[in-house]
């Protein structure tokens, strides 16, 4: 497990071009509305080298407009969107990436039929030779992708299988690996532990901290405040659409960040509500019999039984 | 799934073991593998049958009749394929070949010019029909199959109607004796013969662009990029693939075919019949899905399709040279295509297991 540290030194390095101490992404009351219905307002946010900026937030609650914008797939319609100091707007991904603001989509952005080595460099092919002859540099291309996947500790049988032979670890861990390999300097990852299983998720923890000590910086959209706190340095709680939470990791604890992510004041009326023993009534299970469940059985256990 | 993520650490002979996986994986396998397999299988057997069946079918002139029939629609199949694995139909494509046709013969001919002239007109419109195609395909968001089918009974109706209204007839009128009209035959619709094997101009230019649209798809950027659009188009997009561009141009390059074939037709007939191509659009999809090509974009390979024309030229002229009634053709072009789909979605989900 211990090789997933330092992994992150070995790549070609992102591109160093710090505009002094500030923060790299900055969000200044950013919102978002699609036609009448407002996905997201009034966003602030800041991300800087060496630090993980956990966003967290229940499903619906615009994480995922949010990711959209920074990453450059929407633009916002209100607000300013700040990227070493000076306000951009964004038309495509492809900005944002020559930026250095890469994303790990929840889908990976990965094409299922195609083969590993393909999807490492997709959209950013190495290319030997030139004019007419100008062709892909499939050799270096397949040794990168191969040296890449075994620093995180992914030992594939043959890189040529099509991705959709891969476990949802493994193309987890192909997404984050080329996203860090082409010099992200802020990584977005989109519930990257989502899907996976306990060890799995441990493992993807590690390699967030990874990026963190290689100076990059993180954003890392969750709803699980338990991974969230482990790697976090700063927490921004989302709700239907605003902001409810902000706070660096000093000011909070895992207590604190777990009660405002499971609705924090609605959930303190919602345990009063339960404290007083206002529960609606339900039928005791089958098989357990409290004193007042008397023999009248329910129609469909009748109906078994029949 | 537990063991996906195991670290290096725990496995120092990662190499050597990596290398012993490898080499378990055989060399059939590997072969069964490719998209073009059950092309190539069903290539070999209609080969046999006729050969069995029908005695003129082992001559070597029927064999260059066979390429000249897969070549022509060998040639559209290549960039149809190219637009299939992007992930697009184009349903217009059989008779935009007869519309850049009707376009070469008539223009020169009404405007008394070198055929030449004709010739690059035709492109121009050719290369238009493919980028309005592609442009009304990403800008309305409606499915290919629409957009195209659409274009397909516009430029029907186009075709015949405008040849009526300028010529008096259905057929444009004959260009043989015009400028250019020699060299331009040259290029599109020459043949040679080397010891009593007649070779075809399009049974050439059939093999060399697909040798160039194989170097494309396999060997560039744009090619990685055509899987890519199709395999998953908001995956492509969101690493940066420019989806647009590659739609367009896919849609182009069918533009640019049309034109190619378009001019041989009129250099090999002199005139053209405007009513001609309906079908074919269907003749070049099939072709390529028989090579290997999913209905849905991302997989395929032009070597398939190619496969595929060279099936269809051996089914439609072994049939002739059986002396069976020609109406059987598209029945058997029917039934091999459906075989052909079967085995190939077997032998994908076969070969894809682990």
């Amino acid at each position: 497990m211990a090789t997933t540290t330092g992994t992150t030194q070995a790549k070609p390095g992102p591109p160093v071009e710090e505009g002094g101490s500030g923060p790299i992404v900055e969000l200044r009351g950013v919102g978002k509305s699609f036609g009448n219905i407002r996905a997201l307002s009034g966003v602030d946010l800041k991300v800087s080298t060496g630090e993980v900026t956990c966003i967290l937030g229940d499903n619906g609650a615009g994480k995922s407009t949010l990711i959209k914008i920074i990453a450059g797939l929407h633009e916002p319609t209100s607000g300013e969107y700040r990227v070493d100091g000076r306000p951009v707007k964004f038309s495509s991904p492809r900005e944002a990436l020559n930026r250095g603001i890469a994303t790990v989509y929840q889908d990976l952005a990965i094409v299922q039929l195609m083969p590993v080595w393909r999807n490492f460099f997709l959209g950013s092919e190495l290319s030997t030779g030139a004019g007419p002859f100008r062709r892909l540099d499939v050799k270096r291309m397949r040794a990168i992708c191969d040296e890449e996947l075994q620093k995180m500790g992914i030992d594939l049988p043959n890189i040529d299988l099509p991705v959709q032979n891969l476990s949802g670890g493994q193309k987890q861990v192909l997404a984050i690996a080329r996203a860090i390999y082409f010099g992200a300097r802020v990584l977005i990852l989109d519930e990257p532990t989502a899907a996976l299983g306990v060890k799995q998720s441990g493992v993807v923890l590690k390699y967030i901290n990874a990026a963190r000590d290689a100076g990059l910086g993180v954003i890392f959209i969750t709803h699980n405040p338990h991974h969230a706190f482990m790697v976090g340095d700063h927490f921004v709680v989302i709700k239907l659409g605003e902001m409810e939470f902000d706070a660096p990791r000093s000011e909070l604890s895992l207590q604190d960040l777990t009660h405002h992510m499971a609705g924090g004041a609605e959930l303190d009326a919602l345990e009063h509500e339960l404290e007083r023993g206002q529960v609606p009534e339900v039928d005791p299970l089958h098989g357990v019999k409290s004193k007042e469940s008397v023999e009248p059985e329910l129609p469909h256990q009748a109906e078994r039984k029949g | 799934m537990s063991q996906t993520l195991t670290p290096r650490a725990t496995s120092p002979e990662g190499g050597s073991e990596k290398a012993l996986r490898v080499g378990q994986r055989s060399l059939l396998r590997r072969f069964l593998s490719r998209p073009e397999v059950g092309s190539l299988i069903g290539a070999v057997v209609v080969f046999s049958v006729f050969f069995t069946v029908a005695e003129p079918f082992r001559q070597a002139s029927s064999l260059s009749t066979v390429l000249y029939a897969s070549s022509t629609i060998g040639l559209m199949a290549i960039a149809v394929a190219l637009l299939m694995i992007g992930g697009e139909f184009d349903l217009s494509a059989g008779v935009a070949v007869i519309t850049s046709a009707i376009t070469a013969g008539m223009f020169s001919y009404q405007f008394t010019t070198n055929v030449w002239v004709g010739v690059g007109v035709a492109l121009l419109v050719s290369l238009t029909i493919g980028f309005v195609n592609g442009m009304l395909l990403i800008r309305t968001r409606i499915p290919s199959f629409l957009i195209t089918l659409s274009m397909f009974l516009m430029l029907q109706g186009l075709n015949v109607a405008v040849t009526k209204l300028v010529t008096g007839s259905v057929a444009t009128q004959n260009i043989s004796n015009m400028d250019g009209f020699a060299s331009a035959k040259a290029v599109f619709a020459s043949e040679a013969s080397f010891a009593g094997f007649n070779i075809r101009a399009t049974v050439i230019w059939w093999l060399v662009f697909a040798a160039i649209a194989t170097w494309v798809l396999l060997r560039t950027r744009v090619g990685n990029w055509i899987y890519a659009i199709g395999g998953s188009k908001e995956s492509a997009r969101a690493v940066g693939v420019p989806v647009n561009k590659v739609k367009v141009g896919l849609f182009m390059t069918v533009g640019f075919m049309a034109w190619f074939v378009g001019m041989h037709m009129l250099f090999q007939f002199n005139t053209v019949q405007s009513g001609e191509g309906v079908g074919n659009e269907l003749l070049y999809i099939m072709a390529a899905v028989v090579g290997g090509c999913l209905l849905t974009g991302g997989y395929g390979t032009v070597i398939g399709a190619v496969i595929g024309a060279f099936i269809y030229g051996m089914t439609r002229q072994g049939i002739v040279y059986a002396g069976w009634d020609n109406n059987w053709v598209m029945f058997f072009v029917g039934a091999m295509l459906l075989t052909a789909v079967i085995v190939n979605t077997w032998v994908r989900t076969q070969t894809s297991k682990r």
